[in-house]
C-alpha cells in the first residue's frame, strides 16, 4: 500500500521528530523503497506460526526486592542540556530538570 | 611490535622487554600520525590512557598480571566509559560524559587492560559503511576511497591500520562481521546473552550484542575470555559457567562437518568474493572437514523481517531521547512539544529518522498484525531453518559479505541498496546464533585494487569454542590475517 505525505507526517508527529515539507516529501521516496522490500513478507504464508519475540525464549528473571543502586543524582545532572530560549545555563534547578510549563 | 599477537605482547609486557606505558605510546603516536586520515577515532583521552598504562605497569611489577594486562583496546563508541565522552556516533550524544562504565569496559579495566580510545561508528550503530556518523566517515585502510563497513568500521579501520592492538564492536544485523570482512581481520559476535549489554547503548534489543574484533581467532578467544560472562545488570545475560575459549584452538578438524548453505552462492554475491570463498573450502577440506550442502531456504526473508523488527525496537529504545535530562535540546522552542520534536529533529541524522519512522509505522494502530507481528512468525520460520541446517552440520560457512569494500558515497543515497549488504549476517542475529568472519583472501576491484575478503562461520548456540577453533587451524595453514595495508599506499601517496 502507498504512503503519503500525510502519513509521514503523521508518524513523524507520533515519534516526535519535526520534518519540513521539504524533508517529508525526501523521506516519502526513500520510505517507500524501504516499505517496497518490507513487503516481500505478505507472500509467506504464517498460518498458525507462533510469533518469535526474542531468541531466548527464557522468563524473566526477577531479583531480590532490595536497594541496590546508590543516588546518582548529581553526578547524572551534569549530562543535562543547555536551557535554550536565550539561556545558556543547564536545565536544572534544585535537582529537579526544567522544560517548558505544562499546567496553565 | 604493532603486528604482535596478544598473545605475544603480554608475554612481552610480562618479561618486561617493553613496558605498558611504552607500547600504549607507540600506538598513540601510530594515531596522531594516521588518524587524521583514517578517521577511526571518535575520543582520544592521551592523559587517561596513560594512566591506565601506568598502573598496569605497576600490576606487572607487582607480579598479578592477567593475559591482556597492559594491552591497549580500542573501545567502540557505543560502549560507556566512565568519564569518556560517549557518543554512539551522534550529535545527540556529542556532549555526553558517561557517568558509569558498561559491564565489558569494567571488565577490561579489572584485567588491567588500557582503554585507547573511542572508536567511531554509524550513528547508534545504524549503517553498512560507517558514513551515518555525524564525526564523519572513516576510511578503509586498504583504499582510502572506499568504506570500512559498519556499523563498527572505526574498531574494524584501527585493527586494520593497527591503530590498537585490538577492539570491541557490536554486532545487531552484521555490524561486527561486515566490517572485518571489508577491512581483513577477525571479528565475532557471539551467541545472544553472552555478553551483558549492560552500558551499551541500545539500538535493538533483542538483536545486539558485542563481540571482539582482532588480527586473529587467537586474540578473539582471548578478548572474548575478559567480555563474556554473567552479569545480573543485564535481563536477558546468561548465567553460565565461565568458559575458556582458548580451550579448543589446537584440536584437529578431521571429522569436521560443513554446511554450505546453497542461498549464500546464489545471485547477488560477487563472483570474485565467491572465488575467494571457494578456495577456502578446499584449504577446509585439506584439513579434514567434510563437505554437506544445507539450505536455508528463508535467508532471503531476513532482510525484510529484519527491517520490520530492528526499527520497531530502535524507535521504542531511542524514545529516551527527549532533550530533557541530558543530550541534545534545541537552542529555540515554544512549547514542551515543541522542544521534543525540534531536538530530535535536530538531534538525530537522516538514517536514523528514517529507522524511527519506519518503526512507529509498523507498531502503529492498523499495522501491527502486518507487519510487526507477521516479520516475528518469519523470524521463527528463520531460526527453525538453523535448527535443520545444524542437524546436518557442525558449523556452515559462506561469504560474510556479498562484495569487497565499495567507495564511500555509492549507497549513501540508497537505503535498500545499503541494507542488502547484511543479507549473509542478518539472519543469525535474528536466530540468536554465533557468527565469525574470517580473513580468507582478496579480490581484484574494477579499478585494480586488492581488496579483503572475509570468510563467514556461523556456529550452534554457545559454539564459540569450537568457531575459533575452526578459524584458528586455517589460521596456522594460510596467511591472510596477517596481511596489513600500506597506509602511505592506500591514501594514495608514493
Amino acid at each position: 500500500m502507498a504512503l503519503s505525505i500525510e502519513d509521514i507526517k503523521k508518524v513523524a508527529h507520533l515519534a516526535r521528530i519535526e520534518v519540513s515539507d521539504s524533508d517529508a516529501a525526501a523521506t516519502l521516496t526513500k520510505l517507500t523503497g524501504i516499505l517496497g522490500l518490507i513487503e516481500q513478507m505478505q507472500a509467506v504464508d504464517t498460518s498458525g506460526i507462533e510469533p518469535m519475540s526474542h531468541s531466548q525464549e527464557l522468563s524473566q528473571r526477577l531479583r531480590d526486592d532490595v536497594v541496590t543502586k546508590t543516588n546518582l543524582r548529581d553526578e547524572f545532572q551534569k549530562n543535562a542540556p543547555v536551557l535554550g530560549n536565550g539561556s545558556t545555563e543547564q536545565a536544572v534547578a534544585g535537582g529537579l530538570y526544567l522544560v517548558p510549563k505544562v499546567i496553565e | 611490535m604493532i603486528n604482535n599477537s596478544l598473545k605475544q605482547l603480554g608475554d612481552m609486557l610480562q618479561a618486561k622487554t617493553i613496558s605498558s606505558v611504552e607500547l600504549t605510546q607507540s600506538f598513540l603516536a601510530r594515531i596522531s600520525q594516521y588518524n587524521p586520515s583514517i578517521n577511526a577515532y571518535i575520543s582520544l583521552d592521551e592523559s587517561k590512557t596513560l594512566a591506565q598504562a601506568k598502573a598496569a605497569d605497576a600490576r606487572i611489577a607487582a607480579g598479578n598480571a592477567a593475559p591482556l594486562t597492559g594491552i591497549p583496546i580500542a573501545q567502540k563508541d557505543i560502549f560507556c566509559a566512565k568519564d569518556w565522552r560517549t557518543t554512539c556516533g551522534s550529535k545527540m550524544l556529542a556532549n555526553f560524559i558517561s557517568p558509569y562504565d558498561a559491564h565489558i569496559i569494567s571488565q577490561f579495566d579489572a584485567v588491567g587492560a588500557v582503554n585507547l580510545g573511542k572508536t567511531n561508528m554509524d550513528e547508534f550503530a545504524m549503517g553498512s559503511s560507517n558514513e551515518t556518523s555525524y564525526f564523519g566517515g572513516v576510511k578503509n585502510p586498504w583504499s582510502y576511497d572506499r568504506v570500512p563497513g559498519g556499523s563498527s568500521g572505526g574498531s574494524a579501520a584501527a585493527v586494520a591500520a593497527r591503530l590498537c592492538a585490538a577492539a570491541t564492536g557490536t554486532d545487531t544485523g552484521g555490524s561486527i562481521r561486515q566490517p572485518a570482512s571489508l577491512c581483513g581481520l577477525t571479528g565475532l559476535k557471539p551467541t545472544y546473552g553472552v555478553v551483558s549489554r549492560f552500558g551499551m547503548i541500545a539500538f535493538a534489543s533483542s538483536l545486539d550484542q558485542a563481540g571482539p574484533m582482532a588480527k586473529s581467532a587467537e586474540d578473539c578467544a582471548l578478548m572474548m575470555n575478559v567480555m563474556a560472562g554473567f552479569d545480573e545488570r543485564d535481563s536477558t545475560s546468561l548465567n553460565r559457567a565461565k568458559e575458556d575459549y582458548t580451550k579448543d584452538l589446537n584440536k584437529p578438524l578431521a571429522g569436521l562437518k560443513v554446511g554450505l548453505p546453497k542461498e549464500f552462492f546464489a545471485e547477488g554475491l560477487d563472483a570474485s568474493v565467491g572465488k575467494v570463498i571457494e578456495t577456502a573450502i578446499e584449504e577446509y577440506k585439506k584439513l579434514g572437514a567434510e563437505i554437506v550442502e544445507i539450505s536455508l531456504p528463508n535467508t532471503g526473508l531476513s532482510i525484510p523481517v529484519y527491517y520490520v523488527l530492528a526499527p520497531a525496537e530502535a524507535s521504542s529504545n531511542l524514545s529516551r531521547y527527549d532533550g530533557v535530562r541530558y543530550g541534545h535540546r534545541a537552542a529555540e522552542y515554544t512549547d514542551l512539544m515543541d522542544m521534543y520534536c525540534k531536538s530530535r529533529a535536530e538531534g538525530f541524522g537522516a538514517e536514523v529518522k528514517r529507522r524511527i519512522l519506519i518503526g512507529t509505522y509498523v507498531l502503529s494502530a492498523g499495522y501491527y498484525d502486518a507487519y510487526y507481528l507477521k516479520a516475528q512468525q518469519i523470524r521463527r520460520l528463520i531460526a527453525q531453518d538453523f535448527v535443520e541446517a545444524f542437524n546436518k552440520c557442525d558449523v556452515i560457512m559462506g561469504p560474510a559479505a556479498p562484495s569487497t569494500a565499495f567507495k564511500a558515497g555509492e549507497k549513501v543515497d540508497d537505503p535498500v541498496a545499503m541494507y542488502l549488504q547484511d543479507i549473509y549476517t542478518i539472519s543469525t542475529n535474528l536466530a540468536g546464533l554465533p557468527g565469525m568472519s574470517v580473513p580468507a583472501g582478496f579480490a581484484q576491484s574494477d579499478d585494480g585494487k586488492s581488496l579483503p575478503v572475509g570468510l563467514q562461520i556461523i556456529g550452534n548456540y554457545f559454539d564459540e569454542a569450537r568457531m575459533l577453533n575452526v578459524a584458528h587451524q586455517y589460521q596456522q595453514v594460510t596467511d591472510w590475517h596477517v596481511q596489513t595495508p600500506n597506509l602511505d599506499k592506500s591514501e594514495g601517496k608514493a
